[in-house]
């Protein structure tokens, strides 16, 4: 949400729907994946918070050009997930359950993430072990960085 | 099954068309069910154009069947030239016309033409009034031609490659009329195009049409889902293709091929197997490479 002024100098308050996703053609993925994806990541970091309401489907489907089924089937993956939930005649909600939910996607986010560097890893000859001490070494380069 | 059916806006069953000795249509069946967005994909002169003109009752069927709505284009014209927005490839809009006189000109045809619905299309689609239609350049050509197959809110818009040759801001403009059109009043769509992106982005349902024949037609994401893409290596380099059965197209060189399947991904994998290879990796194709796997199929 956020202020801005009308035509004729009132404070107005005008609601926006902050959130940025961003659909790609030509991946593999399908973009009612993609939009579903990008709802949990969003969840996960804390950028959609429980009770926040996700755009109305009309206005997302105008908002990245694509088709309002395409939203529609995206919503319906995130609520049976649990991700978000319907309330009568209002609109879609990130659920209140969304932190533990939240935990279970980072995990599924960056055991995917673990997968494709062992596959990569297994193509480079480079054993398990060795990785896990490679990932030990990056890590502490990157910790100092951070902090500051 | 000669009855209408009432969630279908567009029936075409075993059509065929010849021009001479070339077959533009052969034995072509496609159901567009209302309230939905039908992408027809095909490159240039795969029978795209001449099945439109089939549903607006430009060209007869010579054999097979043709509904919209219901009704015979050719036999009933009025009940369907009435209910179809149509924009052709080619914009064949009167030149000598202003824009404002094209508006009044087209209302003119239809009773339940939107003026109000006009009027904001022409504001948002910046196309002054006093133009000569022939002073106007292609993009605003193709937002004119689009405005007035849209403001008598028809039940089909029927789009023949409609982004043709245009910016992606007018192309955008034509995606959002798209959108708007089935999300705000649950009409129908049925528009062709070589842009597989747009495709992906706003079809339900889409037809690839090879040839005068359509190879392959669903809804987009059962489409998607069937098809995988599989990398095989062989254990010795492969002068040509490998042969493995159950793909429509294999691509590489030496050690490694990629190959698209459609659903006969067991059949392709066990296949691949008896030749010597195995699977060292695979993922979704895109909407691309998959149009490019069945054109290399039916190549063949």
């Amino acid at each position: 949400m956020n202020f801005s002024i009308d035509e004729k100098g009132y404070s107005v308050l005008v609601y926006e729907y902050t959130v940025q996703i961003h659909v790609s053609t030509g991946d593999g993925v399908p973009i009612y994946l993609q939009i579903a994806n990008q709802v949990k990541q969003l969840v996960a970091s804390g950028r959609l918070a429980p009770g926040d309401e996700v755009p109305p489907i009309r206005t997302l489907a105008h908002q990245l050009l694509v088709n309002p089924n395409t939203v529609a089937r995206a919503y319906l993956e995130l609520e049976r997930d649990g991700v978000v939930q319907k309330r009568h005649g209002s609109g879609t909600y990130i659920s209140d359950t969304g932190s533990p939910l939240a935990r279970k996607e980072r995990v599924k986010i960056l055991a995917e993430r673990i997968d494709a560097l062992l596959a990569e890893a297994r193509n480079l000859r480079v054993e398990p072990l060795e990785l896990l001490r490679m990932i030990k070494e990056r890590s502490q380069n990157i910790q100092p960085q951070e902090e500051k | 099954m000669n009855m209408p059916n009432e969630s279908s806006a567009v029936e075409v069953s075993g059509l065929s068309r010849r021009f001479g000795d070339k077959l533009a249509l052969n034995q072509v069946s496609l159901n567009v069910r209302r309230g939905r967005v039908f992408g027809l994909v095909g490159a240039n002169g795969a029978g795209k154009t001449t099945l439109i003109k089939h549903l607006l009752g430009r060209l007869k069927a010579e054999s097979g069947t043709v509904r919209v709505f219901g009704f015979d284009p050719v036999i009933d014209p009025v009940a369907v030239l009435s209910r179809i927005g149509y924009l052709s490839e080619n914009r064949d809009l009167p030149g000598w016309m202003r824009v404002d006189e094209l508006i009044r000109y087209t209302a003119a045809f239809y009773p339940q033409w939107d003026s109000g619905y006009a009027e904001e299309l022409r504001k948002q689609f910046a196309l002054e009034p006093r133009t000569k239609i022939k002073s106007l350049s292609r993009g605003e050509k193709a937002k004119a031609g689009l405005l007035i197959a849209l403001a008598y809110r028809p039940d089909l818009l029927l789009l023949d490659e409609p982004s043709s040759g245009l910016d992606p801001v007018v192309r955008r403009d034509i995606l959002e009329a798209i959108i708007r059109t089935v999300a705000d009043e649950g009409r129908t769509v049925l528009f062709s195009s070589h842009l597989l992106e747009e495709v992906e982005r706003v079809a339900d349902d889409l037809a690839m049409m090879f040839d005068g024949r359509i190879v392959l037609a669903g809804a987009l994401d059962d489409v998607r889902e069937k098809h995988c893409r599989l990398v095989f290596r062989f254990d010795s380099p492969q002068l040509s293709a490998p042969k493995v059965p159950g793909v429509l197209s294999i691509t590489g060189q030496g050690l490694e091929w990629t190959a698209v399947c459609n659903g006969r991904r067991a059949e392709a994998t066990a296949g691949a197997a008896k030749l010597g290879a195995r699977l060292v990796s695979e993922d979704s194709p895109s909407l691309d490479d998959i149009f490019v796997a069945w054109a290399g199929a039916k190549s063949e």
